[in-house]
């Protein structure tokens, strides 16, 4: 790759343009990317081993029936998180109109709520017997299913719908934190230029933003994608559904690795689509104006407009099963209390910061490396290791078992013959072993965001702090971290979220007598105990909210020259 | 700002660690594996650790428990495995990870026809798959057999749970052992053309669909209806319940397709004496009468009393066939309901 077709990051700072220089930074990026790729690749050396006639079987049968509903599942969620985040993003950074301060955070709310969670919740509220058809049923005099026409929610859409109103917060994050960090200069030169703000917006805005929203809603993708809770529950067949089908009924696990390789290939297909599609662009803002960003007044009705828009996804995607759940807890909350309740709360925070940060810390090594460096392998590399998150959870999990218990078990036969101590298996069953699952499958969530906010990071400001005499990392901390802060908040809010909802990973890769609060829900979710999870599962929601709140009040202040 | 976050952070995960790691005084122990969710088995494993003074560890794994074991080898922290059908367990025992237990105190509990006659598993409980009713648009008589249900005359009346569900897999599988693949196909299409909506839900909504009046006829376990039965908290269920009468089907032939739970010793297992009288202890009077009073399962071991709502549907014969045999459709059975679009509910005029 030369300089002149470089990627969103930016020229490299190198002096040699295209040689891999073996520093500090790059070796260190190369063996971090590795060892997260590692579980990846396990998965894809698990597909070599022959699977019958699995794929003759599939393809015969159901196979086209999985690929077009995870299509219209995957472009379904991702136009309508699209939408919705972008456009309360750009609302509430952009206008002035009531309730606009509480928005800027409520809209994330929904990102604390599992998707299988909500799904339950709307499935209880929805259904024939549920207390809004029933209230229908009242009004209008029916009587059955024949009388009337209701939208099924375990259906395709209803899926479709769950999934939106709870992973539109990633698109919304990472694209307020880009219109955040936006400078003032081309809007006002838009401006100035005659266009109206809904031009700005089109023209200016949101194609600065590419990268940011991109990236949001690629991981959208992704996580629906590796979305098993709420398709099984919707009865929606997708390939997801599948590769657990042929893993757990076929017997197979390397036909289910087989299916999952070619889900990873599709994803990486896409995402390499994107990155030619804005070839030669570069989303940095070479203008240093960050005065306060101009707000738009709008006109009376519009104001009213932007607050329902606003607070239509806050009320469907937070307020609605906050609430059913908060009556289900209120009537069964002794079922939990029973139970070590206060240890799970406290496992999954633990877990969900420690996570968090690692996560953030390695997204932003490698991020970084990749800018000072430029090398086009270390990229592809670091790109491998965050696409964990298209994996269905559970065959990740076996991906990172494979490896570890590989390296473990050289280490204790080692250690037995040379040293006669028996290590066993030092990490496997401990509390490590589901803080490596995490890295790997939430990778993406950091690196995407840091990635796509370094990107924006004029590289004359390295430059001009190199020649300054600072070292890369001085660079790091003195000039892009307080230039990053918003995105790198928004990460960590990503991944602490994550991590808090995890599951299928959780499930399988825990130590003895360790529950957090996704794996105490599930044990009554899977047999579709709504009620008797609902504390479990509003607390999910409450631990989510509390670092939410703290962070966006922090993203709200952390726009560059705001004092 | 930052800072502060950071070091409330670290100062979290210190503690939640100190927490997690802090070491385990009692090395009596058994360390298990379960597929059944912790709050069905809590009860039985503490009053085990109460009678015996053995501390039971467990984790709640599910999918890819084997891998796991397998990929953990001789180092495998795990003793025991417990499981909710006979299937998995005939994996692990074909995946070689199992190994023999022989004690009489066990073979006297557990009738021979629900273990490995090499004691390499051992079944704990049973529950028939059986059919549920509506009494008030059924007559006794019309369904008598799964192979009732393909018939014609229930053309739209029938709901049940997912065609792929490890339960209905299993009934599937039990049909292909008994009358071959290709009548098994014939029969799942004919249930397919009768149901009234596409699969979805657990077994207990397909009662709470008789009871709206969404179909006459369901597929479920028997511990569901005790559970719906007796439901103080969601009194509505108790309404389910009594829409729906209890089928055993196939009493005249081969007997009510059971499945059965059942635990396993593993071949790495370092505790594997404790695990064995856990096993013992799960398969005695106290455990038996915890599983049939609590989670309405039928006890694997005689002059057991069952729970009274359970008893009150009577007897049935089950079917005796090997279970381990059964096991082994079940890949093929999970292949009927892909070529049947079993999943993909009713199809008109295929």
């Amino acid at each position: 790759m030369t300089q002149t077709s470089a990627s969103p990051t930016g020229a490299a700072i190198s002096t040699t343009k295209n040689r891999l220089r073996l520093d500090g930074w790059t070796i260190g990026a190369f063996v971090t990317a590795g060892l997260i790729a590692l579980p990846i690749l396990a998965v894809l050396v698990m597909a070599l081993v022959p699977s019958d006639d699995i794929w003759a079987h599939l393809a015969s049968t159901v196979l086209p029936h999985y690929i077009w509903t995870t299509l219209v599942l995957m472009f379904g969620v991702g136009a309508g998180t699209l939408v919705v985040g972008t456009g309360t993003a750009w609302l509430v950074t952009m206008c002035a109109f009531p309730g606009r301060r509480i928005f800027e955070w409520a809209l994330v709310l929904p990102l604390a709520v599992p998707a299988y969670v909500i799904a339950y919740v709307y499935t209880d509220v929805l259904e024939f017997a549920g207390p809004v058809q029933g209230l229908l049923r009242d009004m209008f005099g029916w009587h059955n299913r024949q009388d009337y026409w209701f939208p099924e929610i375990r259906s395709l859409g209803g899926a479709i719908t769950m999934m939106t109103l709870v992973l539109y917060p990633y698109v919304y994050l990472l694209a307020r934190a880009a219109f955040l960090e936006q400078s003032v200069c081309v809007l006002d030169v838009s401006r100035t230029l005659g266009k109206t703000p809904w031009q700005c917006f089109r023209l200016v805005a949101l194609p600065l933003a590419r990268p940011a929203v991109v990236a949001g809603v690629s991981l959208v993708m992704m996580e629906t994608l590796n979305d098993f809770g709420t398709v099984n529950y919707f009865a929606v067949a997708t390939f997801t559904a599948g590769i657990y089908d042929v893993w757990l009924n076929m017997n197979s696990i390397s036909g289910a690795a087989q299916l999952a390789s070619v889900m990873l290939m599709f994803v990486i297909a896409l995402i390499a689509l994107e990155r030619t599609a804005r070839k030669n662009k570069r989303y940095h803002h070479t203008g240093t104006k960050y005065s306060t960003l101009p707000t738009l007044r709008l006109s009376g009705p519009k104001q009213v407009l932007a607050s329902v828009l606003c607070t239509a996804p806050i009320l469907l995607g937070f307020v609605v099963p906050a609430w059913v759940l908060g009556r289900y807890s209120l009537q069964f909350y002794d079922i939990t209390l029973q139970s070590n309740f206060i240890d799970y709360v406290l496992n999954s925070i633990g877990l969900a910061t420690f996570s968090a940060i690692l996560a953030v810390i390695l997204g932003l090594f490698l991020a970084y490396a990749i800018r000072l460096q430029g090398s086009a392998s270390l990229r592809m590399v670091a790109r491998f290791a965050s696409i964990g998150y298209a994996v269905p959870g559970a065959v990740l999990a076996i991906g990172v078992i494979l490896p570890l218990t590989r390296f473990e078990n050289s280490v204790d036969a080692l250690s037995r013959d040379w040293l006669g101590i028996p290590l066993g298996l030092f990490i496997s069953g401990t509390v490590g072993a589901l803080v490596i699952g995490y890295i790997v499958r939430f990778l993406a969530l950091s690196y995407g965001a840091v990635e796509a906010s370094l990107a924006k990071v004029t590289p004359s400001m390295d430059g001009a702090s190199r020649t300054l005499g600072h070292g890369p990392g001085r660079t790091l901390f003195k000039v892009h971290l307080p230039m990053m802060r918003t995105s790198i908040l928004t990460a960590a809010i990503l991944v602490f979220v994550d991590v808090m909802k995890e599951l299928p990973m959780t499930m399988m890769l825990r130590p003895f007598n360790f529950e957090t609060l996704a794996t105490y829900v599930h044990q009554y979710a899977s047999d579709e105990l709504l009620e008797e999870c609902a504390l479990g599962a509003l607390s999910i929601v409450i631990a989510g909210i509390l670092p939410v709140i703290i962070l966006s009040r922090a993203i709200a202040r952390s726009r560059p020259g705001q004092k | 700002m930052l800072k502060k976050i950071l070091i409330g952070a670290l100062a979290i995960i210190g503690l939640t660690t100190a927490f997690i790691w802090s070491p385990k005084a009692n090395d009596n122990v058994v360390n298990l594996y379960s597929y059944r969710q912790p709050f069905l088995i809590n009860p039985l494993l503490e009053a085990f650790t109460g009678e015996t003074g053995i501390d039971v560890n467990v984790v709640y794994v599910k999918k890819g428990m084997l891998e796991r074991l397998k990929a953990e080898g001789d180092n495998s922290p795990a003793d025991m495995v417990l499981t909710a059908d006979v299937g998995r367990l005939n994996d692990m025992l074909e995946a070689d990870i199992l190994q023999p237990v022989s004690s009489s105190e066990i073979d006297a509990n557990i009738p021979a026809q629900y273990r490995h006659p090499d004691g390499m598993w051992f079944g704990l409980t049973v529950r028939g798959r059986i059919i549920f009713a509506s009494k008030e648009r059924t007559d006794t008589g019309e369904v008598l057999s799964y192979a009732d249900l393909a018939k014609p005359s229930l053309r739209g009346r029938i709901c049940t749970r997912s065609g792929k569900h490890i339960y209905n897999v299993s009934l599937i599988a039990s049909v292909i052992a008994h009358n071959g693949e290709d009548n098994a196909q014939t029969w799942l299409s004919g249930v397919r053309d009768n149901l009234a909506r596409k699969p979805q839900g657990n077994d207990r909504a397909q009662a709470k669909a008789i009871f709206e009046g969404e179909c006459d006829y369901a597929i479920a376990n028997t511990y569901y209806m005790g559970k719906m039965e007796t439901n103080e908290k969601k009194p509505e269920q108790k309404q389910w319940a009594d829409a729906v009468r209890v089928i055993f089907p196939d009493q005249t032939s081969n007997g009510t397709h059971v499945n059965v739970s059942g635990a396993a010793v593993t071949k790495s297992a370092k505790n594997a004496d404790n695990a064995a009288r856990l096993i013992a202890f799960l398969s005695g009077d106290r455990a038996q009468k915890i599983y049939a009073e609590q989670n309405f399962e039928y006890p694997v071991k005689s002059g057991i009393a069952l729970h009274p709502v359970v008893a009150s549907w009577g007897t049935f014969k089950a079917d005796s066939i090997d279970l381990a045999e059964v096991a082994k459709y079940r890949a093929t059975a999970s292949r009927l309901v892909d070529i049947t679009a079993y999943d993909l509910g009713p199809q008109n005029g295929s």
